[in-house]
């Protein structure tokens, strides 16, 4: 089971002047729960951006599953099984929520363009196929309710779960969640864990969930790095981290980590 | 048999029946309606590029004239030795030979389509659509530079082939392929684009793929359109595909209502008529347009039949 999924090796990534990332070095196993902290602007997002291709690193390596994913386009890597969801919710606007999800079945298609103008029994059968799959997605998120509405016009939480539901639709193994709990309520939040939790069991997936809100990360992640002006400062259990004094000074400053 | 099968069928026999009491028919009623059959096609595709893919192009007369030229130089100059391989000249021999130059069109235009594809769809928005005008206008400067296709006095003499079967048989084959697609998973990818780039990418969709196949598809039907027009006027000029062929295209789209199928068709018809209309007071002409475009972004964005659709299942709108 302990089997790498995710390594990233002496990352870096420049803008101009300034080092975004730099030398991150970090590592995700098969299944595990690993959330990703940091104060504002400690590079969070970058990373993601840097695992799903959005960013080609400008030093260093990312492997994903035993190949090296460097350079790839963001469609490549989520063919070779990693998805993620957004900290401002993307979901595909003129759609409703049964098409957002048949969407992300673009990968697994067997057929083009040939077949979907000439419409014949195969492409029929693999149209009937993903819609099954589609709405059994739907089904277990308590979203096929909801197939036929506007996804825009769904609540905030159900935005939320329905980009859940959109990127498990990609069959990945490791899924990025990028400040899932943004915007959310307590009761929210509480129900946002299970529902992470849930996933992960159910999928059997591996998990990086960036985050600010402590208390999530701290009551789900089996690990924790944590992030500050691009350098990794600390990495560990959430006890560890907890009690670590460089995290504390990175969140409340120099003399609050004295005090502690 | 599936619905749209049947209803492109229906379509296709209903423009045969048309064409045949279309002797009977006022020439007038007759020529405005063909008008009418190619801004179909015309307005469809480019409905596939701006609407659907949300990529907004300005060059679509650049295409017309690829297909126009490409088309009329195969009727007109590969005519002789394509009659003798065929035997003769009879109705079978000219409407093959008509439908080789629809391809051949068709086909010249999609690869000009592709050439300029590929550089130009890393741009985004406004940047996309100067790159695209200026390729329509430097497909249009070229051809009026080259003597060989009769330079600004253009090419006469092309045989009339067009009539109303072939306009509004290859109108209807253009929306069943355009709405087919975007009803299928495969072209959701179009939709998906549109909607938001970057979660495309990030859920598997080759994003580039589809910008480029929407260009090619767009560019190959703005070809038959552009064949289909030069067959019918039997003479065309670099002029008759200027700047302004490509706003009015655009216009039918806008006011049908971006990525609305049956809304475009139905702006296509109402704009060919109001040019009509319009005809005596030509130097207005454009005013008119624009004013219509102004109160529609204002009044009515989101075009005439507004959010009303097509049914969605297995649904294929129709021509004429």
């Amino acid at each position: 089971m302990n089997r790498r999924l995710l390594t990233l090796d002496d990352v870096s990534i420049q803008f101009g002047g300034l080092k975004a990332v730099s030398a991150l070095s970090f590592h995700i196993d098969d299944g595990e729960l690993v959330g990703l902290i940091g104060p504002n602007g400690a590079g969070k997002t970058t990373v993601f951006n840097l695992i799903t291709g959005v960013y080609a690193p400008t030093g260093g390596r990312i492997d994903f599953a035993g190949r090296s994913v460097h350079g790839q386009r963001p469609y490549k890597i989520t063919s070779h099984g990693i998805a993620r969801t957004f900290q401002n919710i993307r979901l595909f606007g003129s759609m409703n929520v049964f098409d957002n999800v048949r969407c992300a079945f673009n990968l697994s298609l067997k057929q083009g363009i040939g077949a979907a103008l000439l419409r014949g029994s195969t492409f029929e059968c693999e149209e009937r196929e993903i819609e099954a799959r589609a709405l059994e997605l739907l089904e277990i998120f308590g979203l096929a309710g909801e197939r036929d509405t506007d996804c825009r016009s769904l609540p905030y939480g159900d935005q939320r779960r329905l980009e859940i539901v959109r990127a498990l639709a990609t069959k990945p193994k490791l899924l990025l969640l990028d400040e899932p709990a943004a915007g959310m309520n307590p009761t929210e939040k509480i129900e946002l864990m299970r529902l992470i939790r849930f996933t992960q069991e159910k999928f059997q997936l591996a998990v990086l969930l960036v985050e600010h809100d402590m208390k999530v990360v701290m009551g789900i992640c089996e690990r924790i790095a944590v992030l500050d002006y691009g350098v990794k400062i600390a990495e560990g259990t959430p006890a560890e981290i907890r009690g670590n004094p460089k995290v504390i000074a990175a969140y409340l400053g120099q003399e609050a980590a004295a005090d502690a | 048999m599936r619905w749209s099968h049947l209803l492109l069928i229906c379509a296709l026999v209903a423009a045969a029946v048309a064409s045949v009491f279309s002797s009977r028919i006022d020439d007038y009623v007759v020529n405005v309606a063909v008008l009418c059959g190619i801004n179909m096609i015309l307005a469809t595709s480019l409905n596939l590029v701006n609407g659907h893919t949300g990529q907004f192009s300005l060059g679509h007369a650049g295409f017309m004239a690829v297909g126009a030229y490409g088309s009329s130089a195969v009727s007109l100059f590969a005519s002789p030795w394509l009659l003798a391989k065929m035997g003769g000249v009879g109705f079978a021999a000219n409407q093959t030979l008509f439908l080789i130059a629809l391809l051949a069109g068709g086909i010249a235009a999609a690869t000009a389509g592709f050439i300029v594809g590929v550089p130009s769809l890393r741009l985004r928005g406004d940047y996309l659509a100067i790159v695209t005008l200026g390729f329509g206008e430097i497909i249009r400067v070229i051809v009026q530079n080259t003597d060989a296709i009769g330079g600004p006095r253009g090419l006469n003499q092309i045989p009339g082939f067009t009539n109303v079967f072939w306009t509004f048989g290859l109108a209807a084959v253009t929306v069943y392929v355009v709405s087919s697609l975007v009803d299928s998973t495969y072209g959701r990818g179009f939709l998906a684009v549109r909607d938001d780039e970057i979660a495309a990418e990030a859920m598997g969709i080759n994003t580039t793929k589809y910008k480029v196949l929407a260009f090619v598809l767009g560019a190959f039907f703005a070809g038959i359109a552009g064949a289909l027009y030069a067959h019918y006027i039997t003479y065309i000029t670099p002029e008759g595909f200027n700047f302004m062929k490509s706003v009015d295209v655009v216009v039918m789209v806008i006011l049908g209502g971006m990525g609305n199928v049956v809304g475009v068709l139905l702006a296509a018809v109402v704009l060919t008529v109001l040019n009509e209309f319009l005809r005596s007071f030509e130097q207005y002409r454009m005013i008119v347009f624009a004013l219509l475009l102004i109160l529609m972004m204002i009044l009515r964005p989101q075009g005439l039949l507004g959010g009303l659709r097509w049914p969605f299942k297995g649904k294929v709108a129709k021509k004429k």
